[in-house]
């Protein structure tokens, strides 16, 4: 991989006199949504889209109540839940009374500020992120906001996606604005054609260990590139939602034919002259082709690889090629000391090839690979396959409509056969604030965006993968390079 | 939000880059639906050990540096997940300002929202901070948002800020030391949103 690094430029001097460059896309939609803009002080950005769940509202709308305030636009306004929703069998009560208070205020709030919800039994029930797009309130040009660090996955449509805090979410629920200092623009072009075994989250991986987990802090990340182009709109999806594991909040892909050919007929796109109308206008939005960025960053796609991740962050990510790094090889102390903590508490040696390391556990899910391409291709490398003794494997799709189509297209039934658990829709075992978490110790192949220590369970150990590279770990019990795996086949 | 002019008080050393908002506070503790109340979850699976119990290792449970109410770390403090929780769990503990050579976005507007002051200093800032608190419990700082300086007893004056860009660094300076509520703030542009509204 190369990475060319244009320099910093002073933003102010592509507004001077005298011939401007091209408007880069996120300059486009920043400009659209301008209310306020004082100098010296943040920009006042309109909202388009406001997503709510039930972990990071609740103190929001409690604010609100406390100075008599309300929600200024309750019809851009759409909740879930997702965090905390069991995925096992949903006319059962909530078990967890603390779980059950959190969803259940939710609902309160919503009934009395009258947002619209989807609810825990509601078909569209799903990842906030997952059901966003599927219903199409996610658009081409829109600002769109969440209180969760992975809302850039909807800024694979070519929108402006932030994620906010709790302080924020009042802040637009009360006044459907964001006050937002401007970041700085990146564009990461991945060249090329991405060989057979290596996915849209091999790319993601492959980004964020070339750039580091704060690479992108400041900026906001515009993908371009033959390989983008040529993903899928789930693929794109998993590569913006981990824009933030790369540190920056915003992630961002053109949109295009493939966009808008998804998002035709979904429940809340216009219609028929509607859609053809509003198609013209997200055409404008991708960036001109001599609009200039901050930085410029070029990943060859024939230099990726199935990756996985062996430490404690997501930069700690190599090919499945590759073996565990003595601590000594990093130049930093400060990396030094991350590689020993991190080898320590993922109970690593160094030199152990990662294909020889063993698992228990096998997580097929969250907002990063729940979506239905995810399945089928997790599905088509178990299928006649028996997941491994040793190892207790899950499948949780992203939103309920996704179970249904993967039942619809018996991958459900792949999936059983093969020794894997089917659940209901949710976040479950990517931050494991339900009760699908890790046993301490357990080690597991997972779709998730983290590997943090504790994240899927105290003292559960997470390796980052693509749901290939899990599917085929939960049969061999260990991981495997899928490029060969796909050979075997 | 109270407003923030100066701070001194002891430091807890925290000599670790990447800390993420996971570690800060799991999501296990996350399902209260208040503000309060998170302070005893604090870094809670470094804090405990699998029986429940303190772990004396942890820093957090030692004598004076559990006392803190700077907290010095390392480099992209607060990575990872948005959960303001992590800023009102360092508060509920005590932190009233985070000391680190650079922070994560989100955790670092988190803590504008709230009051909590994020300090930024150079490396070799931190490494001599951390080296005299690590020798001496109870070592002090004195953080003047006023001046934008961190000093000590033992000689160590020096410039810092609360952001990278200058102008966010103003601005935040501005508010904090004077106690705004952004969203009072934001509410004073009501003609600009209607307008904005009218004309979109
Ligand atoms: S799936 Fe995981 S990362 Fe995605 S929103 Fe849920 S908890 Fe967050």
């Amino acid at each position: 991989m190369s990475l060319k690094t244009v320099g910093n430029r002073d933003l102010s001097k592509k507004e001077g006199q005298g011939k401007m460059a091209g408007k880069t896309m996120f300059d486009k939609i920043w400009d659209s949504h301008i209310v306020d803009d004082p100098t010296g002080e943040p920009t006042l950005l309109y909202v388009d889209l406001h997503l709510v769940h039930e972990v990071t509202s609740p103190q929001a709308f409690e604010g609100l109540r406390l100075a008599n305030r309300t929600v200024r636009r309750p019809d851009l306004t759409i909740a879930t839940v997702d965090h905390n929703v069991p995925t096992t069998d949903r006319d059962k009560p909530i078990a967890d009374p603390i779980s059950k208070q959190q969803i259940d205020t939710l609902a309160q709030n919503v009934e009395e500020f009258d947002i619209t919800f989807y609810g825990v039994h509601s078909p569209e029930q799903g990842i906030v992120h997952v059901i966003g797009p599927q219903q199409g309130y996610t658009q081409p040009g829109k600002i769109i906001v969440c209180g969760d660090s992975h809302t850039a996955t909807h800024g694979a449509f070519g929108a402006m996606a932030i994620p906010l805090g709790t302080s924020q979410v009042e802040h637009v629920l009360a006044t459907q604005c964001l006050l937002q200092e401007k970041p700085k623009t990146m564009e990461i072009r991945v060249n090329g054609e991405l060989s057979k075994g290596v996915s849209a989250k091999d790319v993601i991986l492959g980004i964020i260990g070339k750039i580091g987990v704060d690479g992108g802090t400041g900026y906001a990340i515009e993908y371009t590139g033959d390989v983008i182009k040529n993903l899928p709109m789930e693929g794109r999806m998993t590569i913006c939602n981990m824009s933030i594991e790369a540190g920056a909040r915003i992630g961002m892909i053109a949109p295009d034919e493939t966009t808008f050919e998804w998002l035709k007929n979904r429940p809340q796109v216009p219609k028929g002259d509607d859609f053809e109308a509003v198609t013209k206008e997200w055409e404008l939005l991708a960036s001109d082709s001599d609009a200039e960025y901050d930085e410029i960053v070029e990943i060859d796609a024939a230099e990726l690889e199935p990756y996985i991740t062996w430490g404690t962050n997501p930069g700690q990510v190599l090919s499945v090629k590759d073996s565990i790094p003595h601590p000594e090889s990093f130049s930093s102390a400060e990396e030094k000391e991350s590689a020993e903590r991190a080898l320590e508490y993922m109970a690593l040696e160094p030199e152990t090839q990662l294909t020889e390391i063993e698992i228990d556990r096998v997580f097929i899910g969250s907002c990063t690979n729940s979506r239905i391409t995810d399945l089928r291709d997790a599905a088509e490398i178990v299928k006649g396959y028996k997941v491994s003794p040793k190892v207790t494997a899950m499948v949780v799709p992203g939103s309920t409509l996704v179970k249904w189509q993967a039942e619809k297209e018996g991958l459900d039934q792949i999936f059983i056969d093969s020794g894997f658990e089917w659940r209901e829709a949710g976040c479950s075992m990517c931050l494991g604030m339900n009760p699908d978490i890790l046993e301490p110790h357990e080690r597991c192949a997972s779709t998730s965006n983290r590997n943090f220590e504790g994240r899927q369970g105290k003292d559960g150990r997470t390796h980052l993968v693509s749901p290939q590279m899990a599917a085929a770990a939960a049969i061999e019990g260990h991981f495997v390079d899928v490029r060969d795996w796909e050979a075997k086949i | 939000m109270d407003s923030f002019n100066n701070h001194k008080g002891v430091v807890t050393p925290l000599d670790r880059s990447n800390v993420d908002t996971d570690q800060i506070i799991p999501a296990e503790y996350l399902k209260r639906v208040e503000r309060n109340g998170f302070g005893p979850f604090l870094f809670n699976d470094w804090r405990k050990l699998p029986d429940g119990k303190p772990n004396p290792d942890f820093i957090l449970n030692k004598s004076f540096y559990d006392i803190g109410t700077v907290l010095v770390s390392r480099r992209n403090f607060g990575s990872g997940s948005s959960r303001e929780h992590a800023v009102w769990a360092l508060m509920d503990h005590g932190f009233k300002a985070v000391v680190a050579s650079s922070f994560a976005e989100i955790f670092h507007k988190n803590s504008f929202e709230n009051g909590l002051l994020p300090v930024i200093l150079p490396d070799e800032h931190i490494s001599t901070i951390l080296d005299r608190a690590n020798a001496q419990p109870g070592y002090q700082l004195f953080i003047d948002l006023e001046n934008c300086e961190v000093s000590d007893d033992h000689g160590l004056h020096v410039p810092f800020v609360i952001h990278e860009d200058s102008s966010t660094h103003d601005f935040r300076r501005h508010t904090l030391m004077n106690g705004l509520d952004s969203i009072g703030l934001t509410l004073k542009q009501e003609n600009k949103i209607d307008q904005y509204e009218k004309n979109n």
